[in-house]
């Protein structure tokens, strides 16, 4: 049984429909990486898996269970968690805060703890007790990522982690992922990175203007492939139909 | 010797402002709701009050421990039922919506209670009258002290419960950002409704105390709202610390106005609070959730 279904999804914002009629499965254990331009809708489907955004139809099945209608914070606790793109660290807590708050409201009986985070994040040891508004862009990615992982996750959703770092701190929050997943984690990510996302991922779907264009496991799909989805090349317009 | 009396006693003054505003500045700091109706609330608070210690006969203090659980659940039905709901349709509705609440609640306690005054003070005991002389001009009320350490004692205790406590860590979390708040687990709509009844049954503990120490009539709530705000403005809004130092200078400055002319006790107080608002607009201890 598959960890994580989503069925004809559609997701709307007022009248713009930002995803529509998306449908994919994702088993325990697998990295999928979900690519396309800006605008495609990537970010709305993470939040709508999360519970931040509710559907206009179709359903979110987890572990088995329909949790389409689920607030965001029962998903939590039932092991779905995202990290929301741009990092929304709690600004005015401390590293361990913004750790512990989540630690205390996530999904119980799971192997993360305030220690355990420091230690798959080294660099955040040393900042411990300071403001995480202070934190340079890496470090907040790294303590957005250790939050999320203090919820204990089933299901780790990653919403463009690489957004706005340095390549040194892109580096630096890869090697650290490659320990989770190394450790058996099931992980959704965004990446706008092709390279890299083939590189991680094991399946790929590539999105554009809210639909799947392209869906495949990342060693068989060539990245000409990819890149014709991502700009949406390779589509003919049917005679006769609107534009 | 009577400035010092007027100081000492303005700082006592200052503590009843203080437990009255924190409520105020808590709501605000964790909803971002400016609450007209706080004041009512704590006139609110301290009728249910007076009504429970008429029909028994017990001791005010001893009736705090009923009538605020009580507040803490009207408090909690409030944000459940009117201030979610006025919330999703931005700032303006909720300023609206608690300013209508607060003209409910003084005319029904007008409807129910008479417009006549109230104190609780001949039922408090020997609290209200014992007093220390320490000379001519200054004596220290047994009753003034006891304010005093209460606000310091809610005010220290909501600070420690806001760093200390899960629940506390969750509020602040859902202050700084609430949706990212349910995206770790935390049920914004209930640690919402949880920090509402916190702020209104302190506002009620402030509402007893002014029945205690002097009276309480239907129509109180407006003034007591005003002094509320002015210590949470003049102290920083959203500041917990900040809203004791707003509590005292405002304390001190009506007590020292009223040292010149018993008239300009509250003319004192106002000047105060727009002189620091013309020279700080973010208030002496300026939040830093404000700033961030």
């Amino acid at each position: 049984m598959s960890l994580l279904s989503v069925e004809n999804l559609d997701v709307r914002h007022g009248l713009l429909k930002a995803v529509r009629d998306v449908s994919f499965e994702v088993g325990e254990g697998e990295i999928l990486a979900l690519v396309g331009a800006n605008g495609a809708g990537k970010t709305t489907l993470m939040r709508a898996i999360a519970g931040a955004h509710r559907p206009a139809s179709g359903r979110v099945v987890f572990e088995g269970a329909d949790v389409t209608a689920m607030p965001a914070h029962r998903r939590v606790r039932a092991g779905l968690a995202l990290v929301p793109e741009g990092r929304r660290l709690f600004p005015d807590m401390t590293v361990e805060e913004n750790l512990i708050v989540a630690g205390a409201n996530g999904r119980r009986g799971g192997a993360w703890k305030v220690d355990t985070v420091l230690e798959a994040f080294p660099i955040l040891k040393p900042l411990r007790f300071k403001r995480a508004a202070t934190l340079s862009g890496g470090e907040q990615q790294a303590c957005a990522i250790g939050r999320a992982l203090m919820t204990n996750p089933r299901l780790l959703l990653l919403d463009e982690v690489s957004l706005g770092l340095s390549p040194i701190a892109v580096e630096g929050v890869y090697r650290s992922l490659h320990t989770l997943i190394d450790g058996g984690a099931t992980i959704v990510l965004v990446e706008q990175d092709l390279a890299r996302a083939r590189k991680v991922a094991q399946r790929i779907i590539c999105m554009l203007e809210g639909r799947m264009v392209l869906e495949g496991p990342a060693d068989r799909l060539t990245s000409r492939e990819i890149t014709e989805a991502y700009f949406g090349l390779g589509r003919v317009q049917p005679k006769g139909a609107p534009a | 010797m009577t400035y010092v009396n007027a100081v000492f006693q303005g700082i006592i003054l200052g503590g009843f402002y203080a437990l009255l505003a924190c409520g105020l500045s808590l709501i605000f700091g964790v909803m971002r709701i400016i609450n007209l109706a706080h004041g009512s609330l704590a006139v609110l608070g301290a009728f249910i009050t007076w009504w429970i210690v008429d029909k028994t006969s017990l001791s005010p203090f001893l009736v705090l421990i009923p009538s605020l659980i009580v507040m803490f659940g009207v408090g909690w039905a409030l944000q459940r039922g009117l201030l979610e709901r006025s919330l999703r349709a931005g700032i303006l509705i909720p300023l609206l919506t608690t300013f209508g609440l607060a003209i409910v609640i003084d005319n029904v306690l007008l409807g129910v209670f008479s417009p006549d005054v109230r104190s609780l003070g001949g039922q408090a005991g020997a609290v209200t009258t014992t007093s220390w002389k320490v000379s001519q001009q200054f004596s220290i009320s047994a009753l003034g002290i006891l304010i005093l350490a209460v606000a310091v004692a809610v005010l220290g205790g909501l600070s420690l419960f806001l760093r200390r406590t899960t629940l506390g860590r969750a509020m602040r979390a859902t202050a700084q950002d609430s949706d990212t708040a349910e995206l770790v687990g935390i049920d914004s709509r209930g640690v919402y409704a949880r920090a509402a009844g916190i702020a209104v049954a302190t506002a009620a503990l402030a509402g007893v105390f002014l029945a205690i120490r002097a009276v309480v009539e239907p129509s109180a709530g407006p003034t007591q709202l005003i002094f509320a705000f002015e210590a949470v403005v003049i102290g920083g809004f959203g500041s917990l610390w900040g809203t004791l130092v707003g509590g005292l200078i405002l304390g001190v400055a009506q007590t020292l106005g009223a040292q010149i002319n018993p008239q300009y006790a509250n003319l004192a107080g106002h000047l105060v609070f727009l002189a620091v608002i013309a020279v700080r607009s973010g208030g002496i201890l300026a939040a830093r959730e404000g700033t961030a």
